[in-house]
């Protein structure tokens, strides 16, 4: 096949954008994903910009920039300000800390130590972003630019080798190299089915003639998972030219980014990215100067989370009620508008640059057999360190959650990890060391799913963690198929028994009759793994389930129809604001003398609870 | 459907939207978040206009398109939209006494979910992506980082303090 002769000299828009980096003096980036603006990022970047006004009374350098940046994923500790110059890092950096910040570090190099991270387990202050644990045992290639680059420009993009795998596959011109690529890295799809990702090129590309799509899903609708808004917000270039790599490869040349619509910032950044690509020729028709032309459009979900499920969220980008259709026909066949479509995911279409520029090796030498390359899981729950991690393939749950994740909060005892969301199970101690990978997980009861690992501790109730996930799948099936549909409402109506304390033994076999039903007769993924949850916690924590139905006692002490909401007397100064919040009237007593609950009235709303002024009413 | 049809719609502001989207059956869903951007819910008459403008849709399929998918609604939601977040990390961390809070606050009798002044409208959402600040409280477009129920009592008191 003939080379092309681009337009565009990558390499020298390269240099031209790290000239310009550097150009940028001493930098200093400031986390604006959702997190940390949450916690007031945009205050402290409108101050450091106040102060770096006056350019006079800087020391070492003769300019300082302040780079807004994509998400690092420890949120918790927003707002998180790097240095890297000075080989900083601080964390919960407020507006009023930014004065300080400038006067000491910036100005007379003297770190600030009471903004550094302290390390859960040592207690001593951290100064260097690779020294903390939770980054130091990661490794990055999904999220390698995320924090690092300024989300929102197209420069900063290109300055760490954005758009370098787009044109050097353009200039090479053979599409087929491209998938022999991809199916040699063993790039499995990342948003929860596993299914290999250069396979499906394959099957694409084979009914390439026509019109065909490629459409990125961006639906991330787990709880729990938070890795594609933090891709979508902090490094939207790596998206979009992993999206024009494979619609090459196939060739589509037109594509979608399906992206839901509780993230409005993640919308907002692929807008401005996609309109700055098209700009400078990195998109839309010719690109570079080549005979290869892509469209890309932005399609807002309204919250459905079977519009996760690729057929679901065709229909919806066409317009339609978002309810999977059957397959075959497979939408590498007929897919969008009834073309040949290729459906990935964010994390998946976001590793494909990297393997372009590094090679299929490379990325296959990460991972474990079956699973190459890195994983992203979203830390959650009970644990020190949360946030957004990515670890090779075959990382063990001991050091994501102890290592990583810094142990349990509060020293609490390590219970249990749910992964994969409402699709997924639990892991529990005794899979501490086994490694993460595809293969492992399923056989272990759960799955990767995109990557949501909610740390449990003791205090977590499992029988009340799966209501929760089935009351999730309840209100989020879609209502096609009836086994799904009915099937899960009368799996939420018995675990809401059973949390209530009216359950009875024999509701456990039921239970666990209608999961399997759910599970055989549902057409889409969404019914076939709602019964996951429940029946993973059936399997490790059966005497939970047990200990609700015969002793009616909640073991980890959540359930609040088992337990019993008292006023305190020594506290109460009966000052009676609980009577009288109280719905039922079930309080009494006169003033300033210590007031009772009358237990056969309590609906246990923790109304009362929830208003003492003087913590005078508990739960026990 | 008949909640809300008093509300005055205006046929040449829903002609404006529909043809930014070139009244294409397939913008429908970015269609109606735009008349709910407008209005603050979707409009019976609205519903049954763009139905009958769009070819190849009915005002059935619209309603359908409007019941299937969470973040319409039929009725209009308040001057401040209330969404606590109830994924897996702010469950675990206590979103629901949050949101029994924030009920008591705003003395919502049991299904009621917009104030009865229209100023505050509630609803849960699951999952919003910000875990690593669980629980979460999101109103209008401010995100309100690990809420407890004093914390989001006060958030409260301050905007009613500001509406009064």
């Amino acid at each position: 096949m003939e080379k092309t002769k681009l337009t565009i000299d990558i390499k020298e828009e390269q240099k031209k954008a790290q000239e310009a980096v550097k150009q940028q003096g001493l930098r200093v980036l400031v986390c604006a994903g959702t997190g940390c603006v949450a916690n007031g990022s945009l205050g402290v970047i409108e101050r450091f910009k106040e102060l770096g006004a006056d350019v006079s009374v800087l020391t070492d350098y003769d300019k300082m920039t302040i780079v807004p940046t994509g998400c690092h994923g420890f949120c918790e500790q927003g707002v998180l300000v790097i240095i890297p110059d000075k080989h900083v890092t601080y964390v919960k950096v407020r507006y009023k800390d930014v004065e300080e910040i400038y006067e000491s570090h910036v100005r007379n190099n003297k770190p600030v130590e009471r903004l550094l991270y302290t390390d859960p387990m040592s207690g001593e202050h951290v100064h260097k972003n690779e020294e903390i644990n939770f980054y130091a045992k990661q490794t990055r290639t999904a999220l390698a630019n995320c924090g690092h680059i300024n989300a929102e420009s197209l420069d900063e993009a290109i300055a760490v080798r954005g758009y370098e795998a787009l044109a050097n596959i353009l200039e090479e011109n053979n599409p087929d190299a491209v998938i022999d690529t991809i199916e040699k890295s063993g790039l499995r799809g990342r948003g929860g089915g596993g299914f290999p990702t250069g396979r499906k090129w394959r099957f694409t590309a084979a009914n390439k003639g026509g019109k065909s799509y490629v459409v990125c899903n961006g639906d991330e609708g787990d709880p729990g998972a938070f890795m594609d808004r933090s891709i979508m917000e902090g490094d939207p270039h790596k998206l979009l030219e992993g999206m024009a790599i494979a619609a090459f490869a196939i060739g589509a040349d037109e594509g979608y980014i399906y992206v839901r619509a509780e993230y409005p910032l993640a919308i907002k950044r692929l807008r401005k990215a996609i309109a700055d690509a098209e700009a400078r020729n990195f998109l839309g028709k010719n690109i570079m100067g080549s005979d290869f032309s892509f469209d890309l459009h932005i399609k807002e979900g309204a919250g459905a989370f079977v519009c996760g499920e690729e057929t679901a969220l065709i229909a919806s980008i066409e317009g339609e009620r978002g309810m999977p259709r059957p397959k075959p026909p497979f939408p590498a066949n007929k897919g969008l508008f009834g073309r040949p479509t290729l459906i990935n995911n964010v994390e998946t279409l976001a590793n494909i640059p990297v393997i372009m520029l590094n090679g299929a090796e490379w990325f296959a030498q990460m991972g474990t057999e079956t699973s190459k390359g890195t994983k992203t899981f979203a830390l959650t729950g009970e644990v020190n360190n949360t946030g957004l991690i990515e670890v090779p393939m075959g990382t063990t749950l001991r050091e994501i959650v102890f290592n990583i994740g810094g142990g349990i909060r509060g020293g609490k005892k390590f219970k249990a990890v749910q992964i994969g969301g409402p699709s997924g199970g639990c892991l529990t101690e005794e899979h501490l060391d086994l490694p993460l990978d595809y293969d492992n997980l399923l056989k272990a009861g759960a799955m990767v799913g995109s990557g949501g690992l909610v740390v449990m501790a003791e205090d977590t109730c499992m029988v009340e963690v799966a209501r929760f996930f089935m009351n999730f799948t309840k209100n989020e099936s879609c209502g096609k198929c009836v086994p799904c549909r009915e099937g899960t409402k009368n799996m939420l109506k018995i675990l809401e028994k059973i949390v209530a304390g009216k359950g009875e033994l024999s509701d456990l076999d039921l239970l666990e009759e209608l999961a399997h039903t759910v599970k055989d007769g549902s057409l889409c993924g969404l019914g076939k793994t709602a019964p996951n949850p429940v029946l993973s916690t059936l399997k490790y924590f059966r005497d939970e389930y047990i200990a609700h139905i015969v002793d009616k006692k909640c073991p980890a002490g959540v359930c609040t129809a088992m337990k019993t909401i008292v006023i305190e007397e020594d506290k109460c100064k009966g000052c009676t604001k609980c009577a009288r919040t109280c719905p039922v009237g079930a309080i009494e007593g006169t003033v300033k003398q210590p007031h009772v609950i009358n237990q056969d009235k309590c609906i246990k709303c923790e109304a009362c609870l929830n208003n003492c002024p003087f913590k005078a009413i508990v739960l026990k | 459907m008949s909640v809300g049809s008093s509300h005055k719609i205006s046929t040449s502001k829903l002609d404006e939207i529909l043809s930014t989207y070139d009244f294409k059956k397939s913008n429908l869903i970015a269609i109606l978040q735009k008349v709910q951007e407008e209005y603050r819910y979707l409009p019976e008459e609205a519903m049954i206009y763009i139905g009958t403008k769009i070819e190849g849709l009915s005002p059935a399929t619209v309603f359908g398109v409007a019941t299937f998918y969470a973040q319409f609604s039929l009725e209009p939601k308040g001057k401040y939209e209330i969404k606590v977040c109830d994924g897996t990390a702010c469950h675990v961390r206590g979103s629901m006494p949050v949101l029994n809070a924030i009920r008591n606050k705003l003395n919502l009798k049991e299904g009621q979910l917009t104030s009865d002044n229209g100023l505050f409208s509630l609803e849960t959402v699951s999952c919003l992506g910000a875990c690593g600040l669980a629980p979460v409280v999101v109103i209008n477009e401010k995100v309100y980082p690990q809420m407890t129920s004093d914390a989001i009592s006060i958030v409260l008191d301050t905007i009613m303090k500001e509406e009064a």
